[in-house]
């Protein structure tokens, strides 16, 4: 059973990398000046606050990513048993049904296009 | 993880083994990085400490160790701190699961009044059944990594690369997981050794019924699937954020990204991170497409017959069969690994809207395109066959 060596690293790095960046924080040498904690804008004094406005392309971007995702993952599993769909003698049903399910696809990435959703200004 | 305590405590090695292996690998990777470019650019590079600025590297990680530690005044401290941790995990998750060499098998032996094995070790991490979704689960992880450090610094420069660069890789992975469908397809396993043991001997598939075999080419992934393996590569360079799709640093518009506010070791583990995912990047392209650890023309299975026959231990020629294969794979993967370092230092970078739109409008048509007419190949190929 390969999970318990999976937690078993995850766990083992996370552990190796806090405990480097505690060593990092004990070793070095402090000096308190106001200047250096402010955020770093090419020195000049900091006018934005963090929570500054941004586009909301990218927001887009991760809503069409997580749909185009989803549609990639259930792939996954036609191309895994397609031989076997082969052998089994459903060759051409498979290959029709994955077709209309790329169909849908490319319709989906094709209106995408068209409504400009993937357009940067 | 193992059945009793010898083989637990080999396998708790082999991974501790493996993540070291990532970790010194990166000054090494960092050292060619810089001596490469300065071969490409013509000038000398770090040639001062050690031998040919071979300790450059030691002397940077001492000086990071010591280096002032502080949290950004509007920096939300325990994501500050979770991001650089955090870059780390995904990467060796990866690269766990990727078979670095033959299976090693080990006879029953007797240690401490026990008898023990047999045991067969594979050459990775872990064997999983779901080999390749597993890795492209775990390595698309990354992007958080890159949220929490854009958004725990408290700066607008590092939330605008995070935002970038996590966009970024999500976009690409589409391409790069219809990439790997039709890999899928074609081996018609998810299992990396599986895929693996396919590309054995010499070139050689069913067509209509008949056998057609080249012989001087090896049976490697690349020579049916060479659109998979161009739009992979090419997938795999945006999700580890190098050139030519390193907007998220784009130097002279975000001053570096999403890790403008980190410095000293904070730095250094980014750092592995992403030399991480360039390593399992490479270490997939040598197991997809170029054999994994297999010598070309050469059945691994027959090597450790001919070396069992003239060592006479079955568990020393396992043992040796095991490296001399890692030592294949190594050759193949620093090949690749060079590709990276060369096409950092050759390419310009692109557009922002450029990038996007090579990843939405070119891959993942082509990548969509490359899967279906695999399976209408395979489906015409094999159907002659039965019927």
């Amino acid at each position: 059973m390969p999970l318990g060596g999976v937690f078993f690293i995850a766990l083992f790095v996370a552990l190796f990398g806090a405990f480097l960046l505690w060593l990092a924080s004990r070793l070095g040498v402090k000096v308190n000046d106001p200047v250096k904690f402010e955020s770093y804008e090419c020195g000049l004094p900091v006018e934005e606050r963090k929570d500054t406005k941004i586009s909301v392309k990218f927001y887009l971007t991760a809503i069409l990513f997580i749909i185009f995702d989803i549609e990639v993952i259930f792939m996954y599993p036609w191309a895994l048993t397609f031989r076997d769909f082969l052998k089994g003698g459903f060759g051409l049903f498979s290959l029709i049904a994955m077709a209309a399910f790329v169909g849908i696809f490319v319709f989906g990435l094709f209106w995408e296009i068209r409504s400009k959703a993937l357009e940067w200004d | 993880m193992g059945q009793d305590f010898v083989e637990v405590s080999i396998n708790v090695l082999k991974l501790i083994v493996i993540f070291l292996l990532i970790v010194q690998a990166v000054p090494v990777l960092v050292w060619l990085e810089r001596r490469g470019s300065a071969l490409i650019q013509n000038r000398l590079g770090p040639n001062r400490v050690g031998w040919m600025g071979l300790m450059q590297l030691l002397a940077d990680a001492v000086k990071f160790l010591f280096k002032e530690e502080f949290v950004p005044e509007k920096g939300i401290k325990v994501l500050y701190y979770a991001a650089p941790v955090v870059a780390l995990i995904p990467a060796t998750l990866a690269f766990c699961a990727i078979p670095l060499g033959h299976p090693i098998k080990v006879e029953a032996f007797h240690m401490l009044g026990h008898s023990w094995g047999p045991y067969v070790f594979p050459f990775q991490g872990y064997d999983m059944n779901i080999g390749i979704v597993f890795v492209l689960g775990v390595s698309s992880l990354a992007a958080y990594s890159l949220l929490l450090a854009g958004w725990g610094s408290g700066n607008k420069y590092s939330l605008l690369g995070a935002l970038r660069a996590s966009s970024q890789v999500i976009s690409y992975e589409l391409a790069l997981g219809l990439a790997v469908v039709s890999m899928v397809l074609f081996y018609g396993t998810l299992n990396l050794s599986e895929m693996i043991r396919q590309q054995q001997g010499v070139l050689v598939f069913q067509a209509f019924g008949q056998m057609i075999s080249v012989p001087w080419l090896p049976n490697w992934g690349i020579f049916y699937q060479p659109i998979a393996a161009i739009l992979f590569f090419a997938a795999t360079f945006a999700e580890s954020n190098r050139l030519p799709f390193d907007l998220p640093e784009g130097e002279a518009e975000l001053v570096a990204g999403f890790h403008v506010e980190y410095g000293g070791f904070k730095m250094l583990l980014f750092f592995i991170g992403e030399y991480g995912h360039m390593m399992v990047a490479s270490a997939l392209m040598t197991v997809f497409f170029f054999g994994g650890y297999q010598i070309p023309f050469v059945n691994p299975d027959e090597v450790y017959q001919n070396l069992t026959l003239s060592l006479g231990s079955s568990t020393l020629a396992s043992v040796v069969t095991g490296f001399l294969h890692h030592l294949v794979f190594f050759l193949k993967f620093a090949i690749f690994l060079w590709i990276f370092i060369q096409v950092r230092w050759t390419l310009p970078r692109f557009r922002y809207d450029q990038l996007m739109d090579l990843g939405w409008r070119t891959m993942l048509p082509w990548a969509l395109g490359n899967t279906m007419v695999t399976a209408l190949v395979i489906f015409i190929l094999n159907r002659s066959v039965g019927g």
